[in-house]
């Protein structure tokens, strides 16, 4: 198929319809407003809904309804949204509903600004809503990578039953590239007998819940949970290491930030200094085995992020006081630039020398 | 001996968690029975609130899902979206509609969505221990307006119909009661309405039912029953406010 040109925010619209979605339920925010505004124009012609609720709060429950029937549905907003979405994800988490979730991130804390951020790597990671669980947090760093894994999306959250987020930011939204649409890879997915269609006089009522009264039955349903998250920690995880099979220094760095530090590192390389880079594709599970695969050269790691450092807890994690861990964090809006990178990697360097 | 009274196959087997006097059993056992006499069970997806009637999901006969506090009308805007065949109703208290959820209320109303909301307002929030709600009557002692609500600090109660009743979306807004079986039957004829309302695809359709809550009014049932026929009805005044032309009310 040829290879188009599209704004990052109109893409994932394009690739999330491919990928089967016929439902959206969304809140306008900047810098994800394209969104949105191309699921209006073109859902209904795939013979699907777009809503515009009336708060973020709303729309994720909307999803929550709409998943509950088996419908293959999303919804989009930007760092405060995501943050007012996070009840919603919870019970959805806990109900084992399937949905996709795109957040494009901002700066924060806050109201915070409208210019890309990284700084939602807590909240998504860890869960911004109450109890123990875990949803997957793909990180693309390119419109291609972000279409391929939105197609590839509802797939894996039907798979697993659980919420998938794909975790851009303002750039990957508003940058154009060529994107080409490719099937995504078809997962062997059991009927959703669980689904609440209406029992047609068939079989016994299907409730959609995440309330346990029972304790002993709570903490089974967290057992379960828990079995689940393990086996998307063992099957799912996504990485990309470029040049550390030799590397002293290596950067680790998602999303925008990661094709910066690519540049640094090929800057790095130039300058004779042996840098790598590894690139978490999935923020969660993180990829910790990236880091025990590294060689006995590498003396120091380096996170590159927009935010004042958050992925470098569980880089910190991923190196079990292997190596010094350092961080070059730009918050607010602001875009890391290659040669501070190359800068603040060399004096890393020289300071573990 | 001929049968002359059976329970609805609206309602499961399972035994009710209210306390001794709540009229929630009243007001849902006449919701599974318009379910079962419009035939409209088997073709139902019902939605559950947080509060006294959270476990509302084990008691209707029919394919339910459980929605966080308040956020009920947008599970149920989810869910009529997919199946816009399938009747859709909320079962939702006055704490969870008229204080968390009241944005989620007024906008399903806005939109018309075609989705059958119960209403059951007992003036009180049962399940959390009796605390102050926003349709608490002023001078009602509660856990959390011990001196009684004052209007100079917590406003008035909100009068939910009316208010819906104002949105275009609203076909179909009606107070009842359930304090005696009079109004017993007065209350199924407008929960059928309303379900009528949402199968003829006329808009967004509501029943709100007064309600008693002995255990934290400190009542008995039979003086609970008094207290909101001579307290409740006067400031909540029972009737239809909005009824399409298409559905009889005879």
């Amino acid at each position: 198929m040829e290879k188009v040109l599209m704004k990052g925010n109109e893409a994932v619209g394009a690739a999330a319809i491919r990928g089967g979605c016929r439902y959206f339920f969304g809140y306008p925010i900047t810098p994800q407003n394209e969104l949105p505004e191309y699921m209006s124009r073109e859902l209904p012609k795939a013979g699907g809904v777009y809503l515009q609720a009336e708060s973020e709060i709303a729309a994720i429950n909307m999803v929550y309804g709409a998943a509950g029937c088996g419908a293959r549905v999303m919804t989009s907003s930007s760092s405060p949204g995501i943050a007012l979405k996070q009840e919603g994800i919870s019970y959805i988490a806990g109900a084992e509903l399937p949905c996709v979730i795109v957040d494009m991130m901002r700066g924060g804390p806050g109201l915070g600004g409208i210019q890309p951020g990284q700084a939602d790597y807590y909240m998504c990671t860890r869960g911004g809503g109450n109890g123990d669980y875990r949803h997957i947090v793909y990180a693309p760093a390119s419109i291609q990578e972000t279409v391929d894994i939105m197609m590839e999306s509802f797939e894996i959250a039907e798979y697993y039953r659980m919420p998938v987020m794909v975790l851009g930011d303002g750039m990957i939204g508003q940058m154009m590239e060529p994107v080409e649409f490719r099937d995504a890879p078809k997962r062997d997915l059991p009927p959703k007998d669980w689904a609440t269609t209406g029992t047609k006089g068939k079989r016994g009522p299907n409730i959609i819940n995440s309330l346990r009264l029972d304790p002993v039955e709570l903490e089974e349903h967290n057992f379960h949970l828990d079995a689940k998250y393990k086996e998307v920690e063992k099957r799912e995880v996504r990485w990309e290491s470029f040049l550390t099979e030799d590397a002293e220094i290596v950067l680790v760095s998602y999303g925008t930030s990661a094709r910066i530090s690519h540049n640094a590192v090929t800057i790095l390389r130039e300058q004779g200094i042996r840098a790598g880079l590894i690139r978490p594709i999935t923020l969660w599970p993180f990829p910790f085995k990236a880091f025990d695969d590294l060689g006995p050269t590498v003396k120091v790691l380096m996170s590159v992020e927009m935010s004042m450092g958050q992925m470098v807890d569980d880089i910190k994690i991923a190196s079990a006081g292997r190596w010094p861990v350092g961080l070059h964090g730009r918050a607010g809006g602001m875009v890391p630039s290659q040669h501070d990178v190359v800068r603040d990697a060399r004096a890393m360097l020289e300071g573990v020398a | 001996m001929p049968i002359v009274f059976e329970k609805t196959r609206g309602l499961t087997d399972k035994e009710t968690h209210y306390c001794p006097g709540c009229t929630h059993g009243i007001i849902h056992r006449l919701v599974g029975e318009i379910l079962e006499e419009m035939d409209l069970l088997d073709n139902s997806v019902g939605v559950a609130p947080v509060g006294c009637s959270v476990l509302a999901y084990e008691y209707f006969n029919c394919d339910m899902q459980e929605a966080a506090h308040g956020r009920a009308p947008a599970v149920a805007t989810g869910i009529k979206r997919v199946l816009p065949d399938r009747t859709v109703f909320t079962y939702q208290g006055d704490g969870d509609l008229a204080s968390i959820g009241m944005a989620e209320i007024v906008h399903a109303a806005h939109r018309g969505e075609k989705i059958t909301v119960i209403f059951v307002n007992n003036a009180i929030y049962g399940m959390t221990g009796g605390q102050m709600a926003p349709t608490t009557l002023l001078g009602q002692k509660t856990t959390t307006s011990p001196y009684g609500r004052e209007k100079s600090h917590s406003g008035s109660p909100i009068r939910i119909s009316e208010m819906l009743a104002t949105i275009e979306g609203a076909a179909f807004i009606e107070r009842v009661s359930v304090h005696n079986p009079q109004h017993v039957r007065k209350a199924k004829k407008a929960i059928r309405n309303a379900f009528t309302t949402q199968q003829k695809g006329l808009g967004f359709s509501l029943v709100e039912v007064l309600s008693t809550c002995p255990t934290n009014w400190g009542m008995t049932p039979q003086d609970s029953l008094g207290w909101l026929a001579d307290n409740m009805i006067p400031y909540f005044p029972l009737g239809n406010l909005r009824n399409p032309q298409e559905v009889d009310n005879g």
